[in-house]
Parts: C-alpha cells; structure tokens; sequence
C-alpha cells in the first residue's frame, strides 16, 4: 500500500513541477497550454455528471459563456460605466491602470465561478427532473437559446461582440500576459483535479454512480437523488464559470455565439473529449483532453477549412466505435492493470460466498 | 409601441395567417422525425440539415434556369438516397444503441453537412425566387405571399399521400409492424434492415420536401438547420409518436408562437424564443408528469 502511494507521489510531483516548467520550456505555446488546461477542467467537470451521474449535458456551455461574460463586465463595471465601455467597442476611452486590471480579474472571476452555480442551482431542480435524452435536448436547448439571447442584448455588446479589458500596458514584459493567464488556468486545473479526485474517493461519488446505474432504484434506497443531482450540476458549473472567465480575458474578446455560447465547438467538445478518454474514468476526461487537443492543433493547420468536417467524422467514429474510450478499452485490455480495484477483503468475502 | 397597438388587429391576422402556414410546413419536417423516432428509436439532430440540404437542392435548379417549385418533386427523389446511403454509413450502428449516442453521431452527421454546404454553396443567405406574387387582403392591409400558400398545400397533400402510402403499401406496413415491435415482425419475415434504410430515407425525402418549399417562401443558410431540428422535436413531444392531425396542429401553433415572438420580442430574439419554449415545453411536461411520480421516457 505504501508503494502506490510514493509511486501516486511521485506522479503528481512530477506533473506539477511539468505544468509549472511547461511556459518556460515551451515558451512559444503558452496560449496553446492555456487551452489545454482549460479543456481539461471543462472535460473533468463535465465527466462529473455526465459520466458519473449518467446525465449528458450538452448545455455546460451555459456555464461557461456566462463565466466569461460575468468576468469581463465585472472586470469592466467596477471601474468604468458597461454600456459606453461596450458601445466604444474595439476603441479604448477607458484604460484599467494595472491595479484595477488584476483586481477586476480577481473579483470577476469569483463572480464567474457563483453566479453560474447559484444559477444551476436555482435551475437544476426544473431541468435535472428530465432525464436521458429530453435532459440532453433540454440543455442544448437551453445552451442555444442563452447563445441567442445574449446576442441580442445590447449592455453586454449585443451582436458586435464584447472587448474585454487589455491587459496593462504598464507591463511591458511580452511574456508575462501569456504567463499570467497560463498560471491562472493551471491553477483552477490542479483545484479542479484536486476536487474531482477527493469526489472519487468520497460516498458522493458512489451515490452519483448509484443514479447513473439506476435512478429509480437509488430513489428506492432511501437517496435523495434531487438533492445530489443538483450538487453535481453545480460542481460542474462551478468549474465551468471559472473556465470561461479566463477564456474571454485570454482570447480578449466576447462574441455571444462564437466565442462564449459556442455550443458548436466548445460545448461539443467537453463531451467529446470525456467520451474519447472514457467516461466516469478520473484520468480519462484528462487524456481525452490531452489527446483531442494535440490532435485538434495538429490537424486543424494542414486542413484548413476542412476542420470541422474532419471534427464532424471524428464525432461520428469516437461515437459510433468507440463509445467506451480509451480508459474503457484499457480496462477491457489489461483488466489486471486497469479495472476497478477491488479490496482484498472484499475478494476474500466473494470466494467465500462461492 | 403605440403603433403596435394602433395596427394591432392587422398585425393579428398577418401573424396568424403567417404562422399557420409557416407551421403546416413545420409539422411536414416532424412528421419526418416522429416517423423515424418511433420506428428507429433514433433522435436525429441532422433532421435541420437535410431539409436545408433539401433547400439547396432546389436552390441550385434555381440557379441553372429550372422553376424551383419543381424541386418539390425532384428533391425528394435525391435525399431519399441521401438518407438511404446515411443510414447505411452511420444510422445502423446506432439503431439498438443508448439514445445519446445516435443524438451525438446526428450531431457529428450535422457538423459535416454545414460544413460540405457552406463549401459548395457558401456562406451568404440565399433564396430561390419563385415569382408567384403576393396575395393582398382586407384593403392591401394583410399581404400573403402565393409562395406560402403554395408550400402550405404541398405539405398538405404530401403528408395525406404519405399516410395513404402508409395505410395500403406493403412496405409501409412492414414500416407499421417494425415500429409496434421490431423483434416480431423480424420473426414474420419483415426485413427490418431494409424498413430502417426506408424509413430513414422517407424521413429524409420529406425533409427534401420541406427543404424545397422552404427555399422558395424563407431563407437558406447553412448553419440554420438545429432550429428546424428542435422544431420539429417540439412538435412531436407536444404531438406524440405518430399522430398526425395533433402533429399538424401542434406545427401550426408552433408557427403562431414564432409569428408572435417575432412581432412583440423582435426578430433577434426569434430564434432564441423557439429554444426557450423547448425548454419551457420540456419542463412543464415534467411537473406534470412528476405530480405522477413519473418522468417522461
């Protein structure tokens, strides 16, 4: 017992020392490792309720593009008035001096990470009341419909699309915006694997596991699965906000359907990249994350334009082939290795049983 | 707002004449998808993306000099292999699977035909004209053009033609007998596989239809087709599997619904508005239900 945990140890010391090494040693992908710790904790909270509750949300876009929106008119509206901020549009006539960017960001981000909460919260007992496939469609519907909405309001930018605040020209380090917004979303990224693997080794966990499996049956047991539902959805939210906050400070500009409401790419990706690690797996969504993204930004330059048709057919065989991933088709491959670990005593207890 | 109020009454009966006809040809789209969901089990979120493909198809017998209106016949012929050859491809291995894989592979499906559309026929709004002018009522007050009430009676005689075809064919028997159970009906000697192929490549003529009197009396863009896909899943939650006068009525008030939003929120909030009734539709069914202790399945 005490090897697993040095060998876990070392592991984890490793990938930290890697993650904090990473904008230094590859100085010229910042942005590209920004994304991919973002992708990472969209597709780990996603995998909370999608693959652990059985409940598959194409609407954590919501989250996201909420987060992102909230973080910049925070940003924006503790020092500045939002409405003419956003009607200047690309024209700066408000600058942040750097004390009012970082502080914007900070309580903007804390904004972004309640509010969708309180909102899945206020939300989650409506919605999560569907279950399999209305509660998919209702969240696309749902995700959709936020996309839609958000373009046709004007304080937030409306169809022309939100600036959000520059970075401080006070800091003339070229590399130092990269590295801010890359040690921000690893961060949130060491938080949420934190969070999700203390979920992994709690009753919570088994609870969730107990609704996906059968709902009816934990209602049965005495589990209040509204209750449990709802906390799950929140904790996805919860990263999600965050998540989106930090995207729209790091692309620096906030467009209702394409860049925050983007069910068409981001919102399809979380669950793509769940299902291509394998759902309800810890490491699963993380390499799912890792793979799509090495394969997405090598791809997508020798293709262009054919992107999203080669992202059409990825969708299509993921789904179709393989729809247990790659932590499912390991554990069916070297069960030994993989498969769920069973205790000891529990073992020793079957064989009696027999 | 006053003049709202002031032109209210023709304001009424434009949008409800509007959304009535707009309507009959959205019931057309999901009758499609009630046919293929009863007897497939498969949520296809393509459905949007073939009727604008569909539209296309007529679109470009626009642009090499034939009448578009001909694409009501032509169309249908070409996206029944199209979905013959999807269902081929793709649909079969989702058949028997977990519904959420075929809404994902559909949506994969999706992606592709926006995105092979937008190469081939760009990224502009187009329209076929059809050149049948407009009909004016009460006074030059309400106007309607001949083209929406062309699509209207298409639709109309398309769906009584494909309920006769389902009633006395052989084929649409077998159609009949797969959906009330597939395993039975494989036991009689139905070739289920080659009812599924049809069945999906009825769903898909139908949306060639669709498509077709839609790009004469609406708009084409590629990326337009999730709208008409939930549409048309509104239509049959509210409708249920294979009813077709309360498919026809639930279209029609759906359009009602569009018409009025789009008058009082404004057309920006259009879109936006059919997404909020889904989910407004989908939980109030669940409090319904909920007070039963159970959940829609």
């Amino acid at each position: 017992m005490n090897t697993v945990k040095q060998k876990d140890l070392i592991l984890y010391s490793g990938l930290i020392i890697l993650g904090l090494a990473a904008p230094f040693l590859f100085s010229a992908f910042k942005v590209q490792l920004t994304y991919l710790c973002v992708l990472i904790v969209l597709a780990m909270t996603w995998n909370l309720q999608g693959g652990e509750m059985g409940y598959n949300s194409f609407g954590n876009i919501l989250f996201y593009g909420l987060g992102m929106y909230l973080t910049a008119s925070v940003q924006v509206g503790m020092f500045f008035p939002l409405a003419e901020w956003t009607e200047s549009g690309g024209e700066k006539t408000f600058v942040h001096t750097t004390a009012q960017y970082f502080q914007g960001i900070g309580v903007g981000l804390l904004v972004a990470a309640i509010v969708p909460t309180i909102v899945a919260g206020a939300i989650g007992y409506a919605i999560l009341g569907l279950r399999g496939h209305y509660f998919a469609i209702c969240t696309l519907g749902l995700g959709i419909a936020a996309g839609e909405i958000a373009g046709g309001i004007e304080i937030i930018g409306a169809g022309q699309g939100f600036t959000t605040p520059p970075f401080p020209s006070e800091i003339v380090d070229p590399e130092a915006r990269g590295q801010f917004f890359y040690f921000l979303s690893f961060l949130v990224l060491v938080l949420a694997f934190v969070f999700v693997k203390y979920i992994y080794g709690s009753r919570f966990r088994l609870i969730l596991n107990a609704i996906r499996d059968n709902e009816d049956k934990a209602e049965a047991m005495g589990i209040q699965t509204m209750k449990y539902k709802i906390v799950g959805w929140m904790c996805s939210a919860f990263f999600c906000g965050l998540a989106g906050g930090i995207m729209g400070g790091l692309i620096g500009y906030i467009d209702s359907t394409d860049v925050a409401f983007d069910g068409r790419e981001m919102g399809v990706f979380m669950v793509l990249m769940a299902i291509l690690g394998g759902k309800g797996t810890l490491w699963g969504p993380i390499i799912g994350a890792t793979l799509f993204h090495f394969f997405k930004e090598g791809l997508w330059t020798f293709i262009l334009g054919w992107q999203y048709v080669a992202l059409g057919v990825l969708i299509v065989v993921i789904v179709v082939y393989f729809p247990e991933g790659l932590m499912g088709w390991l554990r069916e491959k070297y069960p030994d290795r993989f498969g769920e670990v069973i205790d000891e005593k529990d073992r020793k207890a079957q064989v009696e049983i027999k | 707002m006053d003049l709202l109020i002031f032109q209210a009454p023709i304001l009424m009966v434009q949008a409800s004449l509007d959304g009535i006809l707009l309507g009959i040809l959205f019931a057309l789209i999901a009758y499609g998808m009630a046919l293929q969901w009863g007897v497939m089990n498969i949520i296809n979120i393509a459905q949007g993306d073939l009727v604008i493909l569909g539209g296309y198809i007529a679109y470009t017998m626009y642009l090499v000099g034939i009448h578009p209106a001909w694409g009501v016949i032509v169309s249908p012929i070409i996206m029944y292999f199209v979905g013959w050859a999807l269902y081929k491809l793709v649909i079969n291995k989702v058949v028997d699977r977990d519904l959420f894989i075929s809404i994902l592979a559909t949506f994969g499906i999706a992606i592709v035909f926006q995105q092979l559309m937008n190469f081939v026929f760009g990224a502009d709004v187009v329209v076929a004209q059809s050149e049948y002018g407009t009909t004016m009522l009460f006074d030059n007050s309400v106007t309607l053009p001949n083209s929406k009430i062309f699509a209207a009676f298409i639709s109309v005689i398309y769906a009584i033609g494909l309920v006769i075809y389902m009633r006395r064919s052989r084929l649409g028997r077998a159609i009949r007998a797969t959906a009330q159970n597939a395993r039975a009906a494989k036991i009689l000697g139905v070739d289920t596989e080659k009812v599924y192929a049809a069945t999906f490549g009825i769903n898909a003529a139908l949306c060639g239809i669709a498509g077709a009197l839609i790009s004469i009396t609406l708009t084409l863009h590629p990326y337009v087709g999730l709208p008409y896909t939930v549409r048309s899943f509104m239509i049959v939650i509210v409708a249920g599997l294979g009813n077709l006068p309360a498919v026809a009525l639930s279209g029609m008030g759906l359009g009602l619904f569009e018409e009025f939003a789009d008058y009082i929120l404004g057309t920006e909030f259009r879109i936006g508005a059919v997404f909020m009734l889904l989910v407004f539709i989908l939980v109030y069914r669940r409090f319904k239900l909920s007070k039963k202790r159970e959940y829609l399945k």
